[in-house]
């Protein structure tokens, strides 16, 4: 029987270590390790990953091969005496030297190998003509901003009848970046915490809400690079992907123009002064909603009790009295019920959110998209409040609260 | 267990042993209470595995088949809360009550009373966990809690009523623990026997002197954290919201001030119990008694100082992480060292590989494992890419599987005998250790390549290129579940009979624990028993 574990443990132990030496050598093999690092910091962290990896299999091997010796040659059923004397050698005497020692050189080794690659990686370059980029996390997408080209873009996953072999890896408009530049990323949170992070660009950063973490980088490969929102930021956490396009900077330059049309088209639309049908409001408005809102105040309007709210009147919203006092007090609340409240405070909680809940202000979209998600809002969940509300109200709203947005 | 017949026959004396309930409900005998830890920790290991195996069965493959990703994602707060504080930290208790007064020659634990107050919070504790996980069905019950065992604002203020039990939770946990640990400490420096000095203890009872210390430090800044995290979330304080003027980072300062000490917290006892195996079935001294001492005094303190490399990614200065780096690679080297003086105990010994030994063997194999990768880790610039991915995930259960669980299943085996007076099945304790090595392995193994291929962690769907991985890591855990099975199994056959065992049960056990009869009787060391020979052997 002894024998038998005996081999059992041997095998046990070649298994590990094949295993190690496949994940040490084979790195080109998808799936086991990395992936091909696309910037010069992701190559870095490889780099160190690889040599603190080869550190540990082979402590790792000197560990399995002394035990398994003394496992074979040890034992009382090879007649083996006890040496009952062997702590009080000079080994016995001075291990306790020795042995923290040996450790403290390979800790020094490993972490002088990354001191200098964690400068480079930690100390933002101050250049002044970095590329910047702003990263909003929200739950559950992303949000691009390019400070220095005036594009918003917003990134949300793909279904699965979409997105096919890409599912959960895959988003309708990705983060396009210029190659072989330099920029700095900062990071943010409209709500919970989210982390960016894109293995191939080598570097993980969490968005906080109410504070901005930056990190940067230089891709020198065009490419698809994709990655996910690290950081558990609740129910559809697993939704959000990162797909960054690296692109050369003359095909980068014609996207930030396409960007740029496709966004005063919209904006002339909303400030033509047209006035709009309440049919085609509520067509725009829903998939809007269904876009922007339903995440949290869910597609049949029902919300998510005590966080989120339901819009349709008459659901019940058991929350605390910071959730339901805002509300209250706006005329959306009462009894323990959501009502629909006035029109000029709708556009309000819509345009400036509501201060000390998750409600965040939805400036950013144009005064048509507002019209129209609002216009729904009153009428879908059977609400059929039979308000229409038009850009030109919107504006009256935006001016009255806050400075209008321009982008 | 069969005390009260026992009892009788040796020092009954003249307060007999209280009969039913009365027994156990108004217990202040270190035995008794011991075994309700034990078998409280039982109830709670079969039902934080059974969420294991819930989370396992969800992620066999890609797409949503079993679980509301809230509900998922509730599972994954509460497994890992459970096997925490429900079933490694009630275990390691239920063994120090039982067995330190045994091995000091005390007659009990020194505060018999608080003994009982403390296992009866850890129970209202239970059932408070219990109520947070089911109110979330109830109508008005809001979500569940949703944010993972690290309940990290602002996520946690969002949570419906279930996140106030859990905080509820927190604060009867702590208070239990800290009573438990104030009760070991005064145990342990008041009641050892005459001539027994705190360098003649045995190991195990400095493993706990250092863990109760370290408890004492680390659970009442987690209980103000989450104090604070309810006041935020009903009396209008900004403690962790940005916009009030508060640090969502703070949170996890705090949470993880406790978080990371509390890993040796669940290691230590373990490491403890090693410390006896090791020299019982090598059949010589432990190696470097002194320098175990030292080092499991070096672990303590050095862990309470290196919380942040949890944090590494959430915008640190530069000077605090390189701080933060080196603190806990430097943990490398007490740690280290305790590995070096087990390997060292079974250099030169005479190795028999009963149960309990071929877990100790296992244990150290695959604790060294989850340690290295732990170097790894605490290298920032790898981390960047580990951290929050499922590398992390495989990391930490190399080291608390084999450092804290296999450890605590090893001191069953080797005690259940002096406990019950019955030998365990050796046959079945041997299948349960291999299908125990084979299902943990090929659980976790995997995992380190998923997280290097950019599976993130806590996620209840992912992308197909992640299946073969996760269904192989989900096979293994039905093995590594089913096994406890087994390990039940042999735990009721013990207790209800088998072949009797003697005082000393093993061949080359030594210490007072193994002079009295098994099972001990009721009351033991009512006259404190003489110290011939020092246990250092220095």
């Amino acid at each position: 029987m002894h024998g038998g574990s005996q081999f059992k443990r041997l095998m046990q132990f070649l298994a590990v270590a094949l295993f190690l030496g496949v994940a040490g050598h084979v790195h080109a093999e998808y799936g086991i390790n990395f992936p091909e690092p696309a910037t010069p910091s992701a190559r870095d962290i490889y780099q160190i990953h690889m040599r603190t990896m080869t550190i540990a299999t082979v402590l790792l091997i000197i560990v399995f091969a002394i035990v398994s010796y003394s496992l074979y040659a040890h034992r009382k059923s090879r007649g083996f005496t006890p040496d009952q004397n062997f702590h009080r050698g000079w080994f016995g005497r001075w291990s306790w030297v020795l042995v923290p020692l040996l450790v403290l050189g390979v800790d020094m080794t490993i972490a002088g190998s990354a001191e200098e690659v964690l400068k480079r990686l930690w100390l933002v370059p101050k250049d002044k003509d970095m590329m910047e980029v702003k990263i909003t996390g929200h739950q559950w997408w992303w949000e691009y901003e390019y400070l220095d080209q005036g594009v918003r873009v917003e990134s949300r996953y793909v279904p699965q009848e979409k997105a096919g072999s890409l599912y959960l890896r895959d988003v309708d408009n990705p983060l396009v970046l210029p190659i072989n530049t330099k920029i700095r990323f900062l990071n943010t949170s409209a709500d919970v915490n989210h982390s960016f992070w894109v293995p191939q660009l080598g570097f993980k950063k969490d968005a906080i809400a109410g504070y901005i973490t930056e990190t940067w980088a230089v891709i020198d490969k065009e490419g698809t690079y994709r990655g996910q929102c690290a950081q558990l930021c609740g129910t559809w956490h697993a939704r959000m992907p990162i797909v960054v396009q690296a692109v050369t900077p003359e095909k980068f330059t014609a996207w930030v123009g396409a960007q740029k049309t496709r966004m005063a088209a919209a904006e002339a639309e909303a400030a033509s002064g047209k006035v709009w049908s309440k049919e085609d409001l509520l067509e725009k408005g829903r998939d809007l909603y269904n876009k922007n809102c339903s995440a949290c105040h869910q597609l049949d309007g029902k919300g998510l009790p005590p966080a989120f709210p339901p819009l349709m009147a008459g659901g019940g919203f058991p929350a605390g009295e910071n959730m339901t006092k805002p509300l209250q007090e706006r005329g959306f609340f009462k009894d323990g019920k959501i009502v629909v409240g006035p029109v000029p405070k709708h556009l309000d909680i819509v345009l400036n959110g509501i201060a000390g809940t998750p409600m965040q202000p939805w400036n950013q979209l144009n005064d048509l998209e507002i019209a129209a998600i609002v216009t729904y809002e009153r009428n879908a969940f059977n609400n059929n409040t039979g308000d229409v509300i038009q850009p030109a109200d919107v504006a009256k709203a935006r001016g009255a609260t806050a400075p209008a947005k321009s982008d | 267990m069969n005390h009260a017949t026992i009892a009788h026959a040796h020092e009954g004396g003249h307060h007999g042993v209280p009969h039913g309930w009365r027994r156990w409900l108004f217990s202040t005998n270190h035995k008794d209470i011991g075994t309700m830890y034990l078998v409280v920790s039982l109830i709670m290991l079969f039902l934080g595995g059974g969420m294991a195996m819930l989370i396992r069965a969800e992620l066999f493959m890609p797409g949503i088949q079993l679980l509301q990703p809230d509900v998922y994602n509730n599972l994954v707060t509460n497994h890992a809360l459970i096997m925490v504080f429900g079933a490694v930290m009630p275990a390691a208790a239920g063994m120090a009550n039982w067995m330190i007064p045994l091995m000091i020659g005390a007659p009990d634990m020194a505060l018999p009373r608080m003994n009982n107050m403390s296992f009866w919070f850890l129970v209202a504790a239970a059932l408070m966990l219990v109520i947070s996980m089911v109110v979330p069905f109830l109508p008005g019950g809001g979500t569940p809690v949703n944010t993972g065992w690290t309940l990290y604002p602002p996520l946690s203020v969002q949570v419906g009523m279930s996140m106030d039990f859990l905080i509820f939770t927190v604060h009867l946990l702590g208070i239990s623990s800290i009573l438990a640990s104030i009760n070991i400490i005064v145990t342990i420096l008041n009641c050892r026997a005459p001539g027994m000095g705190l360098m003649d203890m045995p190991i195990f009872c400095w493993s706990w002197l250092v863990t109760a210390f370290l408890l004492i430090v680390i659970l009442p800044p987690f209980a103000g954290a989450v104090t604070m995290l309810l006041f935020d979330r009903h009396f209008g304080t900004s403690f962790f919201n940005a916009a009030g003027g508060g640090d969502p980072q703070l949170f996890q300062h705090l949470f993880w001030f406790f978080g990371h000490p509390e890993v040796y917290v669940l290691l230590l006892p373990s490491m403890g119990i090693l410390g006896h195996i090791i020299p019982t079935f090598a059949r010589k001294p432990l190696f470097g008694y002194q320098s175990t001492v030292g080092a499991m005094l070096a672990v303590g303190t050095i862990g309470l100082a290196v919380w942040a490399h949890h944090q590494y990614t959430t915008g640190l200065s530069l000077a605090a992480v390189t701080y933060f780096m080196i603190g806990t690679i430097v943990i490398s080297i007490p740690v280290g060292l305790l590995v070096f003086n087990y390997i060292a105990t079974m250099w030169r010994g005479a190795m028999t590989f009963e149960t309990p030994m071929l877990f100790a063997i296992g244990i150290i194999l695959m604790f060294s494992f989850g340690g290295l990768t732990g170097v790894m880790l605490a290298t920032i610039p790898g981390d960047i890419q580990y951290h929050d991915s499922y590398f992390v995930v495989a990391h930490f259960h190399y080291a608390l599987i084999p450092g804290a669980l296999l450890g605590l299943y090893a001191g069953v085996f080797y005690w259940l005998p002096k406990w019950t007076g019955n030998m365990y099945d050796e046959r079945l304790g041997k299948i349960f250790f291999w299908m125990v090595i084979i299902g943990f392995n090929l659980t976790f193994f995997p995992q380190h390549f998923l997280g290097l291929a950019g599976m993130p962690r806590r996620i209840i769907d992912y992308n197909p290129m992640f299946t073969e991985f996760n269904m192989i890591s989900s096979i293994g855990s039905f093995i590594f579940g089913a096994a406890h099975l087994v390990f039940l199994y042999v735990i009721v056959k013990t207790v209800r009979g088998g072949a009797r065992a003697g005082d000393q049960v093993w061949e080359g056990a030594k210490g007072l624990e193994w002079t009295l009869p098994s099972p001990p009787p009721f009351h033991t060391f009512t006259t404190p028993p003489q110290i011939k020979l020092a246990q250092s052997e220095a």
